[in-house]
C-alpha cells in the first residue's frame, strides 16, 4: 500500500495475530452455525404435512457454516502452530487505538442520537471530532460541524421531505419540522 | 431489429430537462463518492436510495445508475493521483497509472483512464442493448427449478472464480444467508431466528448490512493506517487530451480483450476487480511492450479500466433479465427496483417497457455525460481529496447514519449499522469477502423460495435439479464451480502450475 508512514508513527507492540483472530472468527461462525440448526430443527427442519417446513432450509444453511467454521478453524490453527511466533500480526496497540478512537466515539455519538435527534448530534460529532482528533481551531470545527448539518436539514426536510429522527427531547422542534 | 426501436423509444423517455439534470447530479455525486474513501457505488447508491422513493421510477433508475457510473469513473482518479485505490476495482490502475503520473503525466494517465472506461461501458451497454431482451424472452420458460439453479450457479461461481480461502468465501455466504432467514418465513409465516425479539420480526435489510459493511468498515480500516494523503496534481486541457486520444486507437486489440473479460466476468459474478486484473494480467502477457509494464504504460490503464468499466456495466444485465444481481451494487439497484414496486425478472421487459429501455439508453447517455464531467471536474475532486481525513471522517460516518436511519426509520438499524461496521471490519482484515455476503443476504428469501417450490415439485427429489437438458447443465456447471479449488488443484498436479505474480496484489473483493 501507498500510505507514506512518517518517522513518528511507530510500530505499535503487537496485540494479535492474523492466525489467532481466525481462529476465534472461525468459531463464532460455527457456533452461529449450530444456532441456526438448533432453531432449525425446532420450527422442523423436515418434510410436513404441507412441504418443506419453515427450518428445511436454513437446516443446510446451518450445517454449511458449522463446516466451514470448522475448516477454517483447523487452517487457522495449523497456520498458528507452523508459523510461531512470527506470523502476521492482526493489529497493533497503535493501531488498535486508532481504530477505537473513531469506533467508540461513533457508538456514543449513535446513542446521543437517541436523546438529540441526528442533526443536534451530528453537529456535536463532527465539531468534537475535529477538535479533539484533528487537532483544528474551535471555531473553525463548530462552523464545519454546523454547516454540514445545516446543509443536511434544508436537504432532508425542505428538499426531498424524507423526516430524520428528532430524538426524545426535541431541540429542534422551534424550526417547526 | 426490435431492440433497435424500442432503444429509440428508450431514448425518447430518458430526454427530458429533468432528467438530463438528474443525471448530472448522479455522476458528479458518484464521482464524489468514488473519490471520498468509506463511501462506494454499493454504500453510496444505499445510501442515496431513500432520496428517490418520491421520483418516478424511471427518473430514480437514471440518477442512482449514474452514481454508480460515477462512481466507477471517480476510482480512477485516486489509483492515478495518489496511488490509493478509491474502490478496489482500481487497484490494478495503479500499478501503471501512478508511476505515469510520478512522470507528470497524470493528465494522459487519466485521460487514458476515463476514456476507456467509457469505451469498457460502451461495449457492455451495446452488449445488453441486444442479449438482455432474448435472455429475458428466454428466462420467461423459467421454472422454480432453473430459477434455483441459476442462484446457485452465481453463488458457486463466488467460490469458482473468487480469489481466496473457499472455506471463507462459503461461510460468508451462509452468514448472508442466516441472516436473510431471520424474521417472518415467507411460505409459512412462522418467526424464525428472531429468539422473541419483536425488533428482528422485521429481520436485518441488506441496505443496512451494504453501509455498515463496506462504509463504516472501510473508515475503521483507513483509520488504521492513519491516513496521510499526498498526491500528484494533475491538469487537463485539451491538447493533453487531444493528444491521449490519438494514442488510443492503438491500443483497440486491447481494449477488446478487456472488454470480453470484463463482460465474462460482470454477467456470471466474478466482478469488476478479478475483471480488471485478469485483463492487466492478459494485456502484460500479449503486448509487445508488456516488459515495461508497471513502469509507467498507457496500455496498463487502458486495461484494467476498460474491463472495470464493462464488467460494472454487464453486471446489470442478469439483474434486469434475471433479478439475479451480478455485483453488490446491482443487488443495491435491485432492491430499489423492489421498493418503487418493480418486480426485476424477465416479466420487466414485457411489463416495463418504458422503464427497461429508459434505464438502458441512460446507460448510454449517462456514460457520455460521466466522460465528459471527469475530463472537465478532475482538478476540483482531487483537491477534495486534499481535505485532511478527520474532518471527511466525521462526515462520512454521519452520512453513513442518516443513510441507515432513512431506510425505514428505525433507530436500531444505526447500532446495527455500527455492529457490520466492525463486522466489515475483521472481515476484511481476515479476507472474508463482502460481496457474496451482502448478495447472499439479498437473495436468500427468493431463493429459499424457488428451492421449497422445487422440492415441493419433487416431493423432496433433489433430482429435479436434473429433470431436463437445460436445468441439469446449469446445475453441472454450478457443481463444477463449486468445486472448482479443488478441480484446479487437481490440474495442478498434472501440469506444471502457472505462477501469477499478480494474485497477491488483488482483494479478496
Amino acid at each position: 500500500m501507498a500510505h507514506e508512514s512518517s518517522a513518528e508513527e511507530a510500530e505499535g507492540a503487537p496485540l494479535a495475530r492474523t492466525a489467532t483472530v481466525d481462529a476465534v472468527v472461525a468459531v463464532c461462525l460455527a457456533a452461529l452455525g449450530g444456532v441456526v440448526i438448533y432453531e432449525a430443527q425446532r420450527l422442523g427442519a423436515g418434510w410436513t404435512s404441507d412441504g418443506p417446513g419453515a427450518g428445511y432450509f436454513p437446516f443446510y444453511i446451518g450445517v454449511i457454516l458449522v463446516i466451514c467454521g470448522v475448516g477454517v478453524l483447523l487452517q487457522a490453527l495449523r497456520a498458528r502452530s507452523s508459523e510461531g511466533s512470527d506470523g502476521e500480526v492482526f493489529v497493533d496497540s497503535v493501531q488498535l487505538k486508532r481504530v477505537l478512537s473513531v469506533l467508540l466515539p461513533s457508538a456514543v455519538y449513535v446513542g446521543v442520537i437517541m436523546l438529540l435527534g441526528i442533526y443536534v448530534a451530528s453537529a456535536i460529532f463532527i465539531a468534537l471530532f475535529m477538535i479533539i482528533l484533528g487537532k483544528y481551531p474551535v471555531v473553525r470545527s463548530i462552523a464545519v460541524g454546523l454547516g454540514v448539518n445545516a446543509l443536511f436539514f434544508v436537504m432532508f426536510e425542505v428538499w426531498f421531505k424524507v423526516p430524520l429522527f428528532k430524538g426524545e427531547w426535541h431541540p429542534l422542534s422551534f424550526l417547526g419540522y | 431489429m426490435d431492440e433497435l426501436s424500442a432503444l429509440m423509444h428508450g431514448f425518447a423517455v430518458v430526454l427530458t430537462p429533468m432528467n438530463i439534470a438528474l443525471m448530472f447530479i448522479g455522476i458528479i455525486l458518484g464521482v464524489l463518492i468514488g473519490v471520498l474513501p468509506g463511501l462506494g457505488g454499493a454504500n453510496g447508491v444505499a445510501i442515496l436510495l431513500p432520496l428517490t422513493f418520491s421520483m418516478s421510477p424511471t427518473s430514480a433508475i437514471v440518477m442512482l445508475s449514474c452514481i454508480y457510473w460515477g462512481a466507477l469513473f471517480g476510482g480512477a482518479i485516486t489509483s492515478i493521483l495518489f496511488n490509493i485505490p478509491g474502490e478496489p476495482w482500481s487497484v490494478a490502475t495503479t500499478f501503471d497509472g501512478y508511476p505515469l503520473a510520478q512522470k507528470g503525466k497524470a493528465g494522459a494517465a487519466l485521460t487514458a483512464a476515463f476514456t476507456s472506461s467509457f469505451v469498457g461501458a460502451f461495449i457492455a451497454v451495446v452488449m445488453i442493448t441486444f442479449l438482455a431482451p432474448l435472455v429475458a424472452k428466454f428466462a420467461l420458460k423459467f421454472g422454480a427449478p432453473e430459477f434455483f439453479a441459476v442462484y446457485l450457479l452465481t453463488f458457486c461461481s463466488f467460490v469458482g472464480m473468487g480469489k481466496g480461502n473457499p472455506f471463507k468465501i462459503l461461510s460468508a455466504m451462509a452468514l448472508g444467508f442466516a441472516l436473510a432467514a431471520v424474521g417472518m418465513d415467507t411460505v409459512t409465516g412462522q418467526l424464525r431466528l428472531t429468539f422473541g425479539s419483536t425488533e428482528l420480526m422485521r429481520g436485518f435489510d441488506f441496505l443496512i448490512a451494504v453501509i455498515g459493511l463496506f462504509g463504516i468498515g472501510e473508515i475503521l480500516l483507513s483509520m488504521e493506517e492513519g491516513l496521510n494523503f499526498s498526491g500528484k496534481s494533475a491538469k487537463i486541457n485539451p491538447k493533453v487530451v487531444w493528444e491521449t486520444w490519438k494514442e488510443l486507437p492503438r491500443y483497440w486489440v486491447t481494449s477488446l480483450r478487456s472488454s470480453v473479460v470484463g463482460i465474462w466476468m460482470g454477467i456470471t459474478p466474478g466482478g469488476a476487480t478479478p475483471a480488471s486484473f485478469m485483463s492487466y494480467g492478459l494485456a502484460k502477457k500479449m503486448s509487445k511492450d508488456g516488459a515495461h509494464f508497471g513502469t509507467g504504460q498507457i496500455e496498463g490503464v487502458v486495461a484494467p479500466e476498460t474491463a472495470a468499466h464493462a464488467a460494472g456495466t454487464s453486471a446489470l444485465l442478469p439483474m434486469l433479465a434475471l433479478g439475479i444481481p451480478g455485483s453488490p451494487t446491482a443487488a443495491v439497484l435491485l432492491g430499489g427496483l423492489l421498493i418503487w414496486g418493480l418486480q426485476p425478472g424477465p416479466l420487466l421487459f414485457v411489463e416495463q417497457k418504458d422503464f427497461v429501455w429508459g434505464l438502458i439508453a441512460s446507460m448510454y447517455l449517462g456514460n457520455l455525460v460521466g466522460l465528459i464531467v471527469v475530463l472537465t471536474t478532475v482538478p476540483l475532486f482531487a483537491s477534495i481529496l486534499r481535505i485532511p481525513f478527520s474532518i471527511v471522517a466525521p462526515v462520512i460516518i454521519v452520512i453513513c447514519a442518516i443513510g441507515a436511519y432513512t431506510v425505514h426509520g428505525a433507530m436500531l438499524d444505526i447500532w446495527l449499522m455500527l455492529v457490520f461496521g466492525v463486522i466489515g471490519y475483521v472481515f476484511k482484515k481476515l479476507d472474508y469477502p463482502l460481496a457474496p455476503l451482502v448478495l447472499a443476504l439479498v437473495l436468500g428469501d427468493k431463493a429459499e423460495d424457488s428451492f421449497r417450490q422445487a422440492m415441493l415439485v419433487s416431493q423432496g427429489e433433489l433430482s429435479i435439479m436434473w429433470s431436463n437438458a437445460l436445468v441439469g447443465s446449469i446445475t453441472t456447471l454450478a457443481l463444477v464451480m463449486l468445486c472448482w479449488p479443488l478441480i484446479s488443484k487437481a490440474l495442478a498436479l498434472i501440469r506444471s502450475p502457472k505462477v501469477n505474480e499478480l494474485a497477491a496484489q488483488q482483494p479478496v473483493d
